[in-house]
């Protein structure tokens, strides 16, 4: 008789790698100058929109605030954007960027005040999918009949945001959250992923104000781990 | 069409966010649920790196920060593969790794621990995976280290691994550990990772055959990023 194992068909899948916390040092590998040393010829995402990136020139800045209300001093954040045109520096992004632009960052505190701050440019609206925002979508849709998009017929406007993603200490899996814009109302009133989020008063967890210095915007993002005004962070 | 999406990362072989037995997370642990999105373009793509962003020499600890002498300890290789959860290599992504010199101590303005610095050892390294998703490190073994957790608590002996892997729904920051070391099963850190067989898959493996006659020791240390879907190209799947 002829024996079949069913299995021999199935995809192998293999488990993810666990996290572990970044710890206190992570700086040494991330970011040595700040642990005190210099070593590579290039320390990599410290420059996020290179030279010749259009669109507004910004600066965010903010500090990571934990339970107890203390600033963290020992974070580390990455920063992914996509250019004022709303496509990332990706070969699946469906376009190219600007020569130099990277859209990635990487950001350390002050270690005594545990404030952060990146240059960079304002990013443009990304095409979301549909299904994201099933009980919204249709008027997310019928609010942009002009929507073109990077034209997927899947595809609706997320607003204008960066992609953040935080390391420390304490944290065992890196926190993914975003940073909108508070100059984009209209945009962040259909944007599909704050719609996502069921308690409106959490979804200002995540709107950046803009501030200007010297005639120069700068937008103020602070990032709460707990409390009643504890940031949304996304399980992407 | 856009591009398809990550399988959905497996929490349950991670460590959640509030582990008590790890103090420092009872403050920096978010309470309430992380909110659930389905991959869009800003999580499907990811940060690209090539050989110009990084130089040959980085990928050997033993070397790059030496200033009159090779740096004290036990010559190790680590090396192994970047897969994703297909089993298919990870190719041309970037590994960072860093770690304490032999005697436990880093470098690192903010680590006063009395054990010395070696003035040969920096402790950190990175490289570029290649086609076949393959890494490797050179470096020095390092030593545990106390931490103030409890009173005493001992991290074993680990390197900190950072991958990007293409998409940034991808990135992951983990810790390698040594097989055989009796800290491991003891250690509140190691400890947040709930599954025993996930944390044995952060225990670097003795690799005989990768050593080095009469220079180094070697470990085999595979790692394993987020997998994709297939997408539907024409009535079949495509990337299978
Ligand atoms: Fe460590």
């Amino acid at each position: 008789m002829k024996v079949v194992d069913a299995r021999a068909n199935r995809p192998q899948y293999l488990p993810e790698t666990a996290s572990q916390t970044a710890g206190p040092y992570v700086h040494i590998g991330l970011a040595p100058g700040a642990a005190g040393f210099r070593i590579f010829d290039r320390e990599l995402g410290w420059d996020i929109a290179g030279p010749n990136a259009a669109g507004e020139r910004i600066r965010v800045e903010g500090v990571v605030i934990d339970g107890t209300g203390s600033p963290v001093k020992d974070v580390l954040i990455e920063v992914w954007q996509a250019n004022a045109a709303g496509i990332y520096a990706h070969p699946e992004a469906g376009g190219a960027v600007e020569e130099g632009f990277r859209g990635w960052g990487r950001v350390i505190t002050d270690f005594e005040t545990g404030e952060w701050g990146f240059d960079t440019v304002k990013p443009g609206p990304v095409g979301a999918r549909a299904r994201m925002v099933s009980g919204v979508s249709q008027r997310v849709r019928d609010s942009h009949p002009d929507w073109q998009g990077r034209a997927q017929e899947d595809s609706i406007p997320m607003a204008p945001h960066l992609n953040l993603w935080i390391v420390a200490r304490g944290i065992n899996i890196g926190l993914n959250t975003r940073m909108y814009f508070d100059d984009e109302g209209p945009a962040n009133a259909t944007d599909p992923v704050l719609n996502l989020i069921e308690w409106e008063r959490r979804r200002a967890t995540l709107i950046a104000k803009r501030t200007l210095r010297d005639g120069r915007p700068v937008y103020r993002f602070d990032i709460r781990l707990q409390g009643e005004d504890e940031t949304v962070f996304f399980d992407v | 069409m856009t591009p398809a999406e990550y399988y959905q990362r497996d929490r349950r072989i991670h460590p959640p966010a509030l582990t008590p037995d790890y103090k420092t997370s009872v403050a920096r642990s978010p309470r309430f649920s992380l909110i659930s999105l389905q991959g869009s373009m800003s999580e499907i793509t990811g940060p690209t790196f090539g050989h110009g962003d990084i130089s040959p020499i980085d990928n050997d600890l033993i070397k790059n920060y030496a200033k009159d002498g090779d740096p004290i300890g036990e010559r190790i290789i680590v090396h192994g593969r970047v897969l994703d959860e297909n089993a298919r290599p990870v190719p041309d992504t970037l590994v960072e790794v860093w770690q304490a010199n032999a005697g436990g101590r880093y470098r690192h303005k903010k680590d006063s621990y009395l054990a010395p610095i070696d003035p040969n050892f920096g402790g950190c390294g990175r490289t570029i995976t290649d086609a076949d998703g393959y890494y490797f490190f050179r470096t020095i073994k390092p030593g545990a280290y106390p931490w103030r957790n409890w009173v005493n608590n001992w991290r074993p002996a680990h390197i900190h691994v950072s991958v990007f892997g293409h998409a940034f729904c991808q990135r992951l920051i983990t810790q390698l550990y040594f097989e055989g070391d009796p800290l491991i099963p003891i250690c509140p850190i190691v400890q947040t990772v709930p599954d025993p067989e996930a944390i044995d898959r952060l225990t670097a493996k003795l690799d005989m055959n990768a050593t080095v006659p009469l220079d180094s020791i070697a470990y085999r240390f595979d790692i394993v990023l987020r997998g994709r879907r297939s997408t539907m190209f024409e009535n079949r799947l495509e990337g299978n």
